[in-house]
């Protein structure tokens, strides 16, 4: 075949030869795709993982894995989302001090007596207020759970788990509600005073537990997340039945089952925790609380600017096709006013963090309407 | 007048299915799978996408020449569709029995060059154009070879009567038939094997003018370029010109062209059908005790014969179809000067000598 249409170069000699050629090269090719047509209908390549000895034997038919519906079995040492079997976690925090990326937070409270024994044995004496593992984060090293030692933290073979939001991604692991871990923290600090004085502060129990609410909140800084950790404390155990779902079943994943019922889980866990509860619980804790403790480091400081710094970047550019419109000297002083402005708000949401936050959706909409008009009106509009 | 809603629904529901059909064709020549998530085995998927693309905004661009763009679909369709009116559908059964068919037909479907001039001119867009330029030229061009092996037809059956040219081809030729009265092996009468009784494959025009499948080869390659069908779809060559003639169009005009598209293919596998392949009659010839021409073929005009006559002919129609569409997902796109090579210098010649030859064969038949 090969020499004979060598010698017959047709598309290079003669017309004839060209011809021929053609005609030859194009039942070929129709040889060919009508081969692969029926063994289409005849052959499909099943989803088997590369330790299958039938791996390599699949070289015809349908090559296409329909994913949701089919997927090539993970093998057993993959690393994909991370799980922590919260019951058998001692809270020694090895894990969250060797991940590269810090992407595991663990809030440890430690207990007055022993909690309870892991399945293998280990005393547990320190509650996980807060376990919290940043998948968005996570570089899949596998380092936490090579060190965990009572093998609770583990690599599971879910590896389909995106979001829309990434602070979805964002796993809490405790099995403390917001309001257990107030109550441990504040049990071991009794003790700790105990220890310290002799018992006389028993009868002062009702009115000391508001003292020290506010002092904890003065003092430490962690609990800044404590409203974030409300809503989801309350369902890591259903989550964890669902994320467990997908792993036992080896082989081929029926996705399309399990999925819906994560998003499910995962969303109700996630969503209130940013919008509702930061913002609705903030101005009763304020009131009720002295403004002492509003600074910098309050509830609210650490999860705003966030949401400003996702703001300001998407106003700004709105401002500036105005700007031309005004004459250079008032530029100048409108970028001055602006800054000023952009200063203030900061201040104002860091000082105010209520006032600030009600206020800021509202200006940005305001701005490039009024900038235009003379100056005087836009600053009135800013502040 | 009855044909009218038969051909026209039959022409919808085959260029969904068709639709469907390509994507699983090359899907499967490909080794994919091709849609498979609406409904099963993605069985509705052209349906989702008809049902998206007929609401979609109806945009006519701003530069274009209106009036030629807005026609342009409607030309393009109705030029085609008017081609529909000579084909037998089954014996008995057709729009209109014209004397000169297929002379017709040759005639009106090359108004679809107008259209498609005027979608790629009026579309102001130099994709449109340069893809309309192309399809002029190609389809013009290629008329000459694909009317040659009509001729070729025409010349041995002694008529431009698309129904008569199907009753030659069938078991009936002595009853309906005006010019022959009896088929012969090969169409040689000297042979005197007559093999008017035996009917099936023998019977069609191929067989009873052997020469006929170099000519219906040359009417087929032609036909594909008629189409502007890969390998011959350089007015809409997606890799160069977008999509040639009707990138401007959308939604419902961008449907109709489309429409018009698949009829046209529909159209000339019909007519191949027709001309070479034996028309409505069955394959099955009778041998001995075994009447399966008989058992498969009902007699003109009454209701099994409508019913097999509309059955074989839509299925060798749909079975050229899906030669056309293996051709598309096997074979790259022709060059500009390949293309004309090979229409004025391999088809044309090729035409013209099956036409000599086909003059002579007839003078052997009765």
């Amino acid at each position: 075949m090969m020499t004979k249409s060598h010698i017959h170069k047709g598309a290079k000699s003669t017309y004839w030869g060209s011809i021929s050629e053609g005609i030859t090269s194009l039942l070929a090719g129709l040889l060919l795709t009508f081969k692969h047509l029926f063994q289409a209908l005849r052959y499909k390549r099943e989803p088997v993982g590369v330790e299958n000895k039938d791996y390599f034997s699949f070289d015809k038919g349908i090559v296409t894995l329909q994913y949701p519906h089919e997927a090539i079995p993970v093998p057993d040492n993959g690393r994909y989302r991370l799980h922590n079997e919260i019951d058998d976690c001692i809270v020694c925090d090895l894990c969250a001090k060797i991940c590269p990326v810090n992407c595991i937070e663990i809030d440890a409270i430690k207990s007055t007596e022993e909690i309870g024994k892991t399945s293998d044995g280990s005393t547990k004496r320190i509650y996980a207020g807060t376990f919290d593992i940043d998948m968005a984060k996570c570089c899949y090293c596998g380092l936490c759970t090579t060190v965990c030692p009572t093998e609770c933290l583990t690599m599971t073979k879910t590896y389909d788990y995106s979001e829309f939001d990434v602070r979805n991604m964002v796993y809490h692991f405790t099995n403390l509600t917001p309001d257990q871990a107030e109550e441990k923290k504040k049990l071991y600090e009794e003790k700790q005073k105990e220890k310290s004085k002799p018992k006389s502060q028993e009868t002062t129990k009702p009115s000391g537990t508001e003292d020290a609410k506010a002092e904890e909140k003065a003092n430490i800084p962690k609990p800044a997340f404590k409203p974030v950790i409300k809503p989801p404390a309350s369902t890591p155990e259903s989550r964890e039945d669902t994320n467990l779902k997908p792993e036992e079943m080896s082989g081929t994943i029926k996705s399309g089952e399990t999925k819906p019922e994560e998003k499910k889980a995962a969303k109700p866990v996630f969503k209130p925790v940013i919008k509702a509860p930061t913002l609705n619980p903030k101005p009763e804790e304020e009131s009720n609380v002295k403004p002492e403790n509003k600074p910098a480091t309050s509830e609210s400081g650490e999860i705003k600017p966030e949401e400003k710094k996702a703001l300001r970047p998407v106003f700004k550019p709105v401002i500036k096709p105005s700007v031309p419109k005004v004459s250079q000297s008032e530029e100048a002083s409108n970028e001055q006013d602006r800054k000023q402005d952009a200063t203030d708000e900061k201040k104002g949401s860091t000082d105010e963090p209520k006032s600030g936050e009600v206020k800021k959706p509202a200006k940005p909409i305001f701005k490039p309407v009024i900038k235009p008009k003379p100056k005087q009106e836009g600053e009135q509009g800013d502040q | 007048m009855i044909l009218i809603p038969v051909f026209l629904s039959i022409i919808l529901v085959y260029t969904v299915f068709a639709v469907y059909a390509e994507r699983k064709i090359s899907g499967f020549i490909q080794d994919r799978y091709g849609p498979m998530e609406v409904g099963p085995y993605g069985i509705l998927q052209t349906i989702a996408d008809l049902i998206k693309l007929l609401i979609k905004e109806d945009i006519v661009p701003k530069s274009a020449d209106r009036k030629l763009f807005i026609a342009a679909p409607a030309i393009v369709f109705s030029a085609i569709f008017a081609g529909y009116a000579v084909l037998p559908f089954a014996p008995g059964l057709e729009a209109s029995r014209a004397s000169v068919g297929v002379f017709y037909l040759l005639a009106i479907i090359s108004l679809d060059v107008i259209g498609l001039l005027m979608a790629g001119w009026g579309s102001n867009n130099k994709f449109s154009l340069y893809g309309a330029i192309r399809a002029v030229a190609q389809m013009i061009s290629y008329e000459v070879p694909l009317s040659l092996s009509v001729l070729a037809v025409v010349m041995t059956c002694q008529s431009l009567d698309l129904q008569e040219i199907s009753y030659q081809q069938s078991l009936w030729i002595k009853d309906f038939s005006k010019i022959s009265d009896n088929n012969y092996l090969f169409g040689i009468q000297s042979s005197d094997i007559n093999i008017t009784e035996v009917g099936g494959f023998l019977t069609w025009n191929i067989f009873r003018n052997p020469i006929l499948m170099v000519s219906f080869v040359v009417f087929f390659i032609a036909s594909l370029a008629e189409c502007n069908r890969a390998p011959f779809d350089i007015p809409e060559a997606e890799s160069e010109l977008v999509a040639g003639f009707h990138t401007e169009y959308t939604g419902f005009r961008f449907a109709i062209l489309f429409l018009g598209e698949y009829a046209i293919m529909l159209l000339v596998s019909f007519l191949a059908s027709i001309l070479f392949l034996g028309s409505w009659n069955s394959p099955f010839p009778n041998i001995g005790f075994l009447r399966l021409a008989d058992w498969t073929n009902g007699y003109p005009g009454t209701i099994s014969g409508i019913a097999w006559g509309a059955f074989w002919l839509i299925s060798k129609a749909f079975s050229l179809i899906g030669l056309q569409m293996v051709i598309r997902w096997t074979y790259p796109r022709l060059r500009v000067d390949q293309l004309m090579f090979l229409c004025w210098k391999v088809l044309t010649p090729l035409a013209l000598v099956v036409i000599l030859i086909s003059g002579f064969w007839r003078l052997m038949m009765n």
